[in-house]
């Protein structure tokens, strides 16, 4: 036992060394620094999307490699792409220790520009490895102004705007025609949408639904968004979590959904839901955005469910999804950054044709161009029996509020949808399910103190 | 006499069927998965989607060439990356781990227990805490993106070296050890040719374990490596499930998996011979 | 045969009068003084490596478990040394209940593991019992342990879903009238968990034992035939008292795993630790901490468990190896008279 005894304290005395000389670093980064002419532009991403996008639609391009890992411009910067999947959060990890290492890092070796999703934008956004894309990049309002609103919202803090993107993702309301045939009397979109214009009229349908036989909504998560993108403060101020009464009416619907029996308990993403898309699925319907109707939704419905879909603008106005670009502090390569952006969301024609590519079809984000493809008479998706689909984004984008984002929103979005599965599942009450939320979120964010619910 | 020969063999009959039904239904359960692996393969995207089948589908084709000649997943690089780092895992693992524990096994010598003691609290220290400032390790000695980093922490292997050592005081008789210092031989030698072919079955076992658990190691690697062509076969399934949704394509991510088991499986089957060759072998040479 | 309880080396060389040496290596050592270099020699590079790759990481896990270190976004916040706080704020949280749910999900993959391992090593390694296709069933027996675990559970998934094939089955012949929710009940989850950690890894101990058995003197089983043993009395008599050293090892490091179980329930449960944190583990709950970087709450229960583990250990071993120690002692006792 004594050997044991000298074993830790040997440990311990070493441990207390590498501790001494091991927290220099604070993770500030001195001033604002950013250059011109560098030879090498890194740019970190977690999967090939923005890649395929800047390859096939930038101007600037002139060769790249057979193995895609690097892309040669024109002026003869070398673009190299390092990827990283976020698997167990594997892309936050590394792109973390870069970002903080950055400083150091040799000029060719930094970090120039990397994406962030919507989510943990703010993360970033929030701290002083992100650049200023009009002071420090140099674009200006008039470029960004046809963007929407909601996609600057997402990555400003205190009115700086220090990302952008291509991409816009508002949401709508997807419901089969046979089903709304049979409980509403009519499929036109503009009748559906009048008989789901809110959320109580919302319920009404899906009582009704569920007398014929059908269900409303598949699964838990369905609605949560579109309850979550509206709500009326962030979800954190100081150190005080505030739940939004507009999550705790998500909560009471679902719970009352899935009780009276008019969901069928799935969540997102599992082979439950992914079926009740299918051709045998009796749910009136699902909220999707853009990326999700004609990929994913047409995909799960299968031949026999094509033409048997159509939009609505649904109860409330929401987004799901998009990618941000954002320039990284220390960047040696600010004028290409500057032109690919300036290229890539800021340039209307560029943008509209990602849109029409057949291949891609991702709504982007120019207002006046999707207004043009909203009103070409020609444009059209078969898939929703002939519905112009974009005309309908286009009226929803601009009336996504995301001013009220929060640096806290993975984090909070996550854990309560997480902690209430228990509470709709009937394994818990509601005070347990709070108190598991509460639990959680301390654990994910140890600065939170309070956790503040509506009374 | 012939009534008690009657009896044993009835009761071997019936230890064989039991044998037969246990191994039967174990072998069902572990051969199923294998299959809906093999099934899902075939698969198209949105079939997977939707839930199980144990009907083939008809896209194995079309998932094998699109797997093929998806620039971003460089499976060869993948497969041969995987082959290096695995196989020096396990070779490097097995031989550091035997030899460290001839060394506290064979010898005495004044910090032994100490030194055992120690080997068995880094195996009982949970590393997850660990694995960033690992990865901050490494990049201060500028191995980030080698395969060094993750080769060469297996020589330090607690839990190869504690099998070893426990393998030892039940199979390593210190006379045979004794018999080959009379022949003259040196410490290294007597290690070499006479202590590791007694080991064989035991560095056989550890060594398919050594390599299957490096070969389906993600999370140190993902930190690790960040060049394509230097990725490992989970990096590249990972990369494959973490692509958006134009690409996103479970039928490929089941034949990558798929692709990924063929090579451990023979793996495994070259070292398991070697579990019943080593007993001949040491046999022979008491 | 009833007071004799094991048949050891030292009893085959007294009852043959063979001359294989088996006997205790630390007369042997004893003897051998000066061959000490060579311990340390053989054990340096073990050392040296560990002293390179894992010391520093290791060592600041405990350091820092004594600091408010984590990250807000990416700011660093700390490290303040804070003394004992952070212990003192993980004994106020649900910890107990997560050592509980380790040690129920641990136990119930255990106890089919071990005992299906020792009757398949028994069977697979007895000369006596023909078994058709023996190579073959050793293969198949391990090849769960060959999937990766996110690949595996994606398996489990589809087949225990609300919609899977087993729920189809319950409900289609009758023994359900609904289909049951596994993933939603806390021993649906915790025993898809147990299963699963079953499958991944009976294989593997069985491997372990068959290897143990294997390096058993066949001398012993000749004696042991010779004497009349049946085929129980040899696995009580011989297989198990000889393979002891391996038996403690399967214990303990079945123990460790047991106690440090993370993959399979974090991906099964997607992180959340089943229903109401009935399945979270120690290790899933210390992964929640490593979201933010929290290397102080992280590294405090690192070091706890790490203690309760340590102590585990410790016990396990010293009482077998104790055991084993006293019972030749006492042999040798015997022998003296």
């Amino acid at each position: 036992m004594k050997k044991v005894m000298k074993v830790g304290t040997a440990l311990l005395l070493g441990a207390t060394m590498v501790g001494l000389t091991g927290c220099g670093h604070k993770n500030i980064p001195a001033g604002v620094s950013v250059s011109n002419g560098g030879k090498v532009l890194n740019i970190w991403c977690w999967n090939e999307e923005f890649r395929s996008r800047f390859n096939d639609f930038y101007p600037g391009v002139a060769e790249v490699s057979s193995d895609k890992a690097t892309t040669t411009l024109k002026d003869g910067t070398v673009v190299k792409w390092t990827i990283n999947e976020n698997v167990n959060n594997n892309y936050q990890n590394k792109l973390d220790e870069a970002l903080i290492a950055q400083a150091k890092a040799a000029a060719d070796d930094k970090i120039d520009m990397f994406l962030v999703e919507a989510d943990y934008a703010l993360k970033y956004v929030d701290s002083d490895y992100t650049l200023d894309i009009q002071k420090d990049i140099g674009l200006t309002k008039e470029e960004l102004a046809d963007q929407y609103q909601y996609t600057k919202d997402i990555v400003s803090v205190d009115g700086v705007q220090k990302g952008t993107t291509w991409q816009a993702t508002p949401g709508l309301f997807a419901y089969r025609r046979s089903i709304a045939k049979a409980v509403l009397g009519t499929d036109d979109p503009d009748k559906v949408q009048e008989a789901l214009a809110n959320w109580d009229k919302f319920d009404e349908v899906a009582a009704k639904a569920h007398d014929k036989g059908y269900k409303m909504l598949s699964g838990f998560d369905d609605s949560y968004r579109t309850f979550s993108n509206n709500v009326s403060a962030p979800w954190v101020t100081g150190t005080t979590v505030n739940v939004d009464k507009n999550i705790m009416r998500w909560i009471e619907q679902t719970k009352a959904y899935t009780d009276k029996g008019y969901n069928n308990k799935t969540s997102l993403w599992d082979d439950g839901w992914a079926s009740d898309q299918g051709a045998d699925g009796d749910v009136f319907g699902f909220f999707y955005s853009t990326w999700g109707i004609n990929f994913t939704l047409l995909g799960n419905a299968g031949e026999k469910g094509f033409g048997d879909w159509a939009v609505c603008y649904g109860p409330a106005p929401y987004y799901w999804g998009g990618t941000w670009l954002c320039a990284a502090q220390g960047t040696d390569n600010a004028d290409d950054i500057k032109d690919i952006m300036e290229q890539l969301t800021c340039n209307t024609e560029i943008m509209e044709s990602m849109t029409r590519d057949q291949e891609i079809q991702d709504y982007t984000n120019t207002i006046s161009g999707m207004k043009d493809i909203a009103e070409d008479k020609n444009f059209g998706s078969d898939f929703l029996g002939g519905e112009n689909h974009v005309a309908l984004f286009s009226e929803t984008a601009e009336k996504i509020d995301m001013s009220n984002i929060s640096p806290y929103d993975q984090g909070c979005n996550e854990l309560i949808q997480r902690a209430m599965k228990d509470y709709f599942n009937g394994n818990v009450d509601l005070d347990t399910a709070k108190q598991n939320f509460e639990t959680s979120i301390k654990e994910a964010y140890p600065e939170i103190t309070d956790v503040a619910w509506p009374t | 006499m012939y009534a008690l020969k009657q009896r044993e063999i009835t009761e071997a009959k019936i230890r064989t069927v039991a044998a037969y039904v246990l191994l039967t239904v174990l072998s069902f359960l572990c051969l199923f998965f294998f299959y809906i692996l093999l099934i899902n393969s075939t698969r198209e995207h949105v079939d997977i989607q939707k839930g199980f089948s144990a009907i083939p589908g008809a896209a194995f084709i079309k998932n094998l060439t699109n797997v093929a000649h998806d620039a971003n997943v460089p499976i060869f690089n993948g497969i041969v990356n995987s082959l290096i780092v695995s196989s020096f895992s396990a070779i490097l693992s097995c031989y550091f781990s035997a030899l460290t524990a001839y060394g506290l096994y064979a010898y005495d010598f004044r910090l032994k227990k100490a030194a055992f003691i120690f080997i068995m609290l880094i195996l009982v220290m949970p590393t997850q805490v660990s694995a960033l400032g690992f990865l901050r390790l490494i990049t201060k000695m500028n191995m980030e993106d080698t395969f060094f980093p993750l080769i060469l922490p297996s020589i330090a292997a607690p839990s190869v070296f504690y099998f070893m050592y426990s393998y030892m005081q039940s199979s390593l008789p210190m006379s045979l050890v004794e018999a080959s210092r009379i022949d003259g031989a040196s410490e290294f030698r007597t290690f070499n040719s006479i202590v590791l072919p007694v080991m064989k079955p035991a560095m056989a076992v550890q060594a398919i374990f050594a390599f299957v658990t490096s070969w389906n190691n993600y999370f140190i690697p993902a930190l690790v490596l960040s060049t394509q062509k230097k990725k490992t076969l989970p990096i590249l399934i990972a990369s494959l499930r973490s692509a958006d949704f134009l690409k996103f394509d479970m039928g490929k991510v089941y034949m990558l998996i798929t692709i990924a088991i063929v090579p451990i499986i023979f793996v495994y089957i070259l070292l398991s011979k070697f579990i019943v060759e080593g007993v001949t072998l040491g046999g022979v040479k008491e | 045969m009833k007071n004799r309880v094991s048949i050891t080396a030292d009893d085959v060389m007294r009852d043959s009068g063979t001359e294989i040496s088996m006997s205790d290596t630390k007369t042997v050592k004893n003897k051998k003084v000066d061959y000490s270099k060579w311990g340390y020699i053989f054990i340096l590079p073990f050392f040296i490596t560990f002293a390179i790759f894992q010391l520093i990481p290791l060592a600041s896990t405990i350091y820092y478990s004594f600091f408010e270190y984590y990250r807000s976004g990416l700011r660093d916040i700390g490290p303040t040394f804070v003394g004992l706080d952070n212990y003192k704020t993980l004994f106020e949280t649900d910890l107990p209940k997560y050592m509980g749910n380790t040690f129920i999900l641990w136990l119930m993959g255990f106890l089919p593991q071990i005992t299906v391992s020792l009757i398949l090593a028994a069977w697979f390694t007895d000369v006596r019992l023909r078994i058709k296709g023996k190579q073959l069933f050793k293969v198949i027996i391990y090849m769960p342990n060959l999937i990766m675990a996110s690949a595996f559970s994606m398996l489990f998934f589809a087949l225990f879903s609300d919609i899977g094939p087993v729920n189809s089955f319950l409900v289609d012949s009758g023994i359900l009238s609904k289909p049951y929710r596994f993933l939603a009940e806390v021993w649906g989850t915790r025993g898809l968990v147990a299963s699963m950690n079953f499958l991944m890894w009976f294989g593997n101990t069985t491997i372990i034992l068959m290897a143990a058995v294997m390096g058993i003197n066949p001398s012993l089983f000749e004696a042991a035939e010779l004497d009349g043993c049946n085929h129980r009395e040899t696995f009580f008599y011989i297989t198990l008292p000889n393979i002891k050293p391996i038996l403690v090892y399967v214990f303990i490091t079945s123990m460790i795993g047991g106690l440090q179980m993370f993959d399979v329930p974090q991906i099964l449960t997607d992180g959340t630790g089943g229903p109401d944190r009935t399945s979270m583990t120690i290790i899933m709950y210390l992964n929640k901490h490593l979201f933010n970087k929290n290397y102080g709450m992280a590294g405090a229960l690192s070091v706890v468990l790490f203690v309760v583990c340590a102590i585990l250990c410790l016990c396990v071993y010293f009482s077998m190896n104790g055991e084993d120690n006293g019972k030749s002692k006492k042999r040798r006792d015997r022998d003296k008279l």
